[in-house]
């Protein structure tokens, strides 16, 4: 397969589709692959409640324009670029005291003790800045994770892209986005109920099946 | 000698392996000279290339002059290649997969395409994304089904009843072509006939599946100008699987899908080339083309391509589980297989180790030493997929090319060199004169020629210069053919397809108060087949360490079982103990366990040897089973 290339003005974009992953884990071993992190996969993909569902979700960082991770680094070592892509804790500040972990509302920065360093998702920013889709993007089977132009996505894919989320009070804009049904939606509302879908009853019990 | 023979084997020491090649040789001709030449036999491999496969039938019938030579794909599709036959006239998917966005319909019966075929949820992806509708037919919430808009809960074994009841309701709400009926295909009658009775209500009762979810089934398959039904071994792997897939194919034929954009049944593959390994002519009744072993002048033709007078060619021989049987019988003395892990992938796994334990002589080629291979006298390394080069035809019958990576590694020959060796030995090298799998492909399109699976124009320049090539292609310069069946051209001789009547029938094994739950198995998607690649890779192990037995918290409950408790699993053939995965995501009244590991891990212990009558296929999606909290101290 040919991989796309991005110029500077093409502007992709990064979506998350949580509905069509499959749970193959092909990103988290694309991204362990990538030699600018040593090995390390910084990649989530949760398993949300097996119990309940075979839901799986891949996590890469949002990228928050305002990054909440950022603001509770008291060594100032987090910084975005230019073009809205939060790094890794700069190793020279990094105190390792995993404020960052704890404070970010998706659960993004990973702290390794053996390096005594925040590492997290930066978008392959060695990748994308050469006009390449990130390493997760480019394996997925299964398009969850997307990335390409506001264009291509449009022309080809059905839903609305939201990049707004509301945890509780805060309000958070991200540069990724995530897909959603309704053209309608406002900001994703992290602690709001679900509705009802036949998934409550896969079998039909309560239509009293056998 | 031999038993000297498997010890310095396993220890695979240089040196030692060119001389077992040379022994290999003898105990065909010692076997066969004392017990007849049908009492040595060969299985091969679905997941080789076009070249291998080709080679392989060649090689069981002029080198080891065996009738008995059948493949793994007698447990993957053989129930969709025989339903295909009899009602399509060929067997080969009727759509490229380039179809599957066009479908209004996209319906999926017993396949969970996420996990066993991940790239085509992303054909499916594009029909959602044009507004499709998707049905999603299965006893488990599979990982596509989540974004179903309708979800048919099926009890293991009840597939035909409910593609029975849809039918009743295509006919009953006269959801139907009639010109494409009239036109195109016989049998409607009958097959109307035989699902008169099957209303949903019924099938409710039969499946589980509620009788509403039955009916919108229908309407959605009925009213949709486009549709694509996708099947695979959910349906398939039963006793009845040829017969689930007739009444499948049925409901399209009722409603005109078929030879169209976006229309269209089609079995999902199993394997890396389910497709072209089930053409060649490794299958115990098939020559190369996809012809008929049994018919005369499919035998002229393919013995003018070998050169050899038609007599040359042995007949019919045993599929694949019977062959077992005739081992474990002492019919079958000596064996060699290829790509093949009955060990793991068999159903009766105690049964199997028996049959491989009686064997007088036993030689397995494989590139890694599989469980199989350890019942074996002489093992031979093989070539892995990166090792060679050949061709493969993907799913919906594409011809691609595979490059090698990598040489084999150490004492590893290609397979196709060790077969050469061997016909060598055997005093019949002069039918084996190639140089590379090249020439043994360009000779694989000539034997086809004429044949149903029409390899005639493809060339290695040709599939790589134009990306792939779709058989048939019955002409040099012939662009080859993506949809079959345009027109309403079938392939039988008279172009018309044929409906089935297809009354349902229970499975072979039914739950009672003794074995009170049905069993069903499957995959996962970190792991692949029998394991034999997938258990040795850390990153796949990591994810799926163990079979875990999928179990409802209704049941669970019932049998004081908690998420994670081992639980012992109990059949007629054996019993298994693993770790519980409690989830609402499957049928309260059957647990599924993945088949992919050996021995006491095995899932196959519980499954039963009761085989499709039409196309020997196992049934290895339905038993009854007994389950229990495991008692402290119970073996893993």
């Amino acid at each position: 397969m040919k991989a796309a290339r991005y110029g500077i003005d093409d502007r992709p974009i990064f979506v998350i589709d949580q509905s069509r992953c499959i749970g193959c884990e092909a990103c988290v071993q694309a991204c362990e692959e990538c030699g600018t992190h040593r090995g390390r996969s910084l990649i989530h993909l949760d398993r949300i409640d097996r119990a309940a569902t075979t839901q799986t979700a891949p996590m890469v960082c949002m990228h928050c324009e305002d990054p909440t991770c950022a603001q509770v680094c008291p060594a100032d070592a987090i910084k975005q670029n230019e073009d809205g892509v939060v790094q890794s804790a700069l190793k020279p500040r990094c105190i390792g005291c995993s404020n960052c972990v704890l404070a970010c509302p998706f659960g993004v920065p990973k702290y390794f003790a053996e390096v005594d360093q925040m590492m997290k998702c930066d978008m392959c920013t060695d990748r994308t800045s050469e006009g390449y889709a990130p390493m997760c993007a480019s394996v997925c089977p299964s398009e969850a994770l997307w990335y390409g132009t506001a264009d291509e996505f449009q022309e080809t894919r059905r839903g609305a892209l939201v990049d707004g989320w509301l945890f509780g009070h805060q309000h958070v804009t991200t540069k990724v986005f995530a897909v959603v049904d309704d053209v309608e939606a406002g900001p994703i509302d992290v602690v709001g109920g679900t509705a009802r879908s036949w998934l409550d009853d896969p079998f039909g019990l309560e239509e009293g099946a056998s | 000698m031999l038993r000297s023979a498997r010890d310095v084997c396993f220890a695979l020491r240089p040196g030692v392996l060119a001389g077992a090649r040379a022994v290999l040789g003898m105990p065909a001709r010692v076997f066969q000279d004392r017990y007849g030449p049908d009492a040595f036999a060969m299985l091969s491999g679905v997941s080789l290339t076009n070249e291998k496969s080709y080679l392989i039938g060649k090689f069981a019938r002029l080198a080891l002059h065996t009738a008995n030579l059948d493949y793994n794909g007698r447990f993957c599709m053989v129930s969709a290649g025989v339903a295909n036959k009899k009602a399509l006239g060929m067997d080969r998917s009727p759509n490229p997969w380039s179809d599957i966005p066009l479908a209004d319909v996209v319906w999926t019966a017993g396949t969970n395409v996420a996990e066993t075929f991940p790239i085509t949820t992303s054909y499916i992806w594009r029909a959602r994304d044009r507004g499709a509708r998707l049905i999603v037919q299965d006893p488990r919430v599979v990982p596509l089904a989540r974004t179903a808009d309708l979800f048919l809960p099926v009890r293991p074994g009840t597939d035909s009843a409910l593609f029975g009841a849809v039918l009743h309701e295509l006919i009953r709400n006269d959801w139907l072509d009639h010109d494409f009926i009239a036109a195109h295909t016989n049998g409607f009658e009958e097959a109307a006939a035989a699902v008169a009775d099957m209303s949903p209500a019924r099938a409710a009762e039969i499946t589980g599946a509620p009788a509403a979810r039955i009916g919108e089934a229908a309407e959605l398959w009925g009213t949709a100008a486009t549709g694509m039904l996708l099947h695979a071994r959910g349906i398939e792997q039963q006793t009845k699987g040829t017969e689930n897939v007739l009444a499948a194919i049925n409901l399209g034929l009722a409603t005109g899908k078929f030879g169209k954009p976006g229309c269209g049944v089609s079995t999902i593959t199993g394997q890396g080339n389910g497709q072209g390994g089930r053409e060649h002519g490794h299958k115990c009744d098939q020559l190369p083309g996809n012809r008929d072993i049994t018919v005369p002048e499919d035998r002229e033709a393919v013995a003018r391509a070998w050169g050899v007078d038609e007599s040359e060619i042995p007949g019919k021989g045993l599929p694949a589980q019977a062959l077992i049987e005739a081992i474990h019988a002492g019919e079958i003395k000596g064996l060699l297989s290829i790509c093949f892990n009955p060990a793991v992938s068999a159903p009766d796994t105690a049964f199997t180790a028996e049959a491989l334990d009686k064997l007088e002589f036993y030689a397995v080629i494989d590139f890694f030493l599989s469980e199989t291979a350890r019942h074996a006298d002489v093992v031979l390394p093989g070539s892995l997929h990166e090792e060679d080069e050949g061709t493969s035809t993907t799913g919906d019958g594409r011809i691609i090319k595979i490059n090698a990576a990598v040489p084999p590694p150490g004492e590893a020959r290609r397979d196709w060199e060790i077969l050469l060796d061997i016909a060598e030995r055997l005093g019949r090298g002069e039918h084996f004169r190639y140089s590379n799998t090249e020439e043994i492909f360009d000779e694989l399109c000539r034997a086809s020629s004429g044949g149903k699976a029409d390899y005639t124009g493809a060339t290695w320049e040709r599939i790589e210069a134009e990306m792939g090539l779709f058989w048939p292609i019955p002409e040099v310069g012939h662009p080859g053919t993506p949809r079959l069946y345009e027109g309403g051209h079938f392939a039988h001789p008279d172009g018309r397809a044929r409906f089935h009547a297809v009354p349902y029938r229970p499975p072979a094994e039914v739950v009672d108060d003794e074995y009170p739950t049905w069993l069903t198995t499957g995959r996962v998607v970190s792991q692949y087949l029998s394991g034999t690649q997938t258990r040795r890779i850390a990153g796949l192990v990591a994810q799926n360490p163990e079979p875990r037995c999928e179990i409802h918290p209704i049941l669970a409950d019932s049998l004081g079982v908690a998420d994670g408790d081992r639980v012992t699993v109990r059949s007629r053939r054996g019993e298994i103990t693993l770790p519980a995965a409690v989830v609402t995501t499957i049928r309260p009244d059957t647990v599924f366990i993945p088949y992919h590991w050996p021995g006491r891990q095995a899932a196959n212990q519980l499954t039963i040897r009761a085989v499709d009558p039409l196309s020997n296929m196992p049934e290895f999606k339905v038993a009854a089973v007994r389950v229990e909290r495991a008692e402290e101290g119970d073996e893993p």
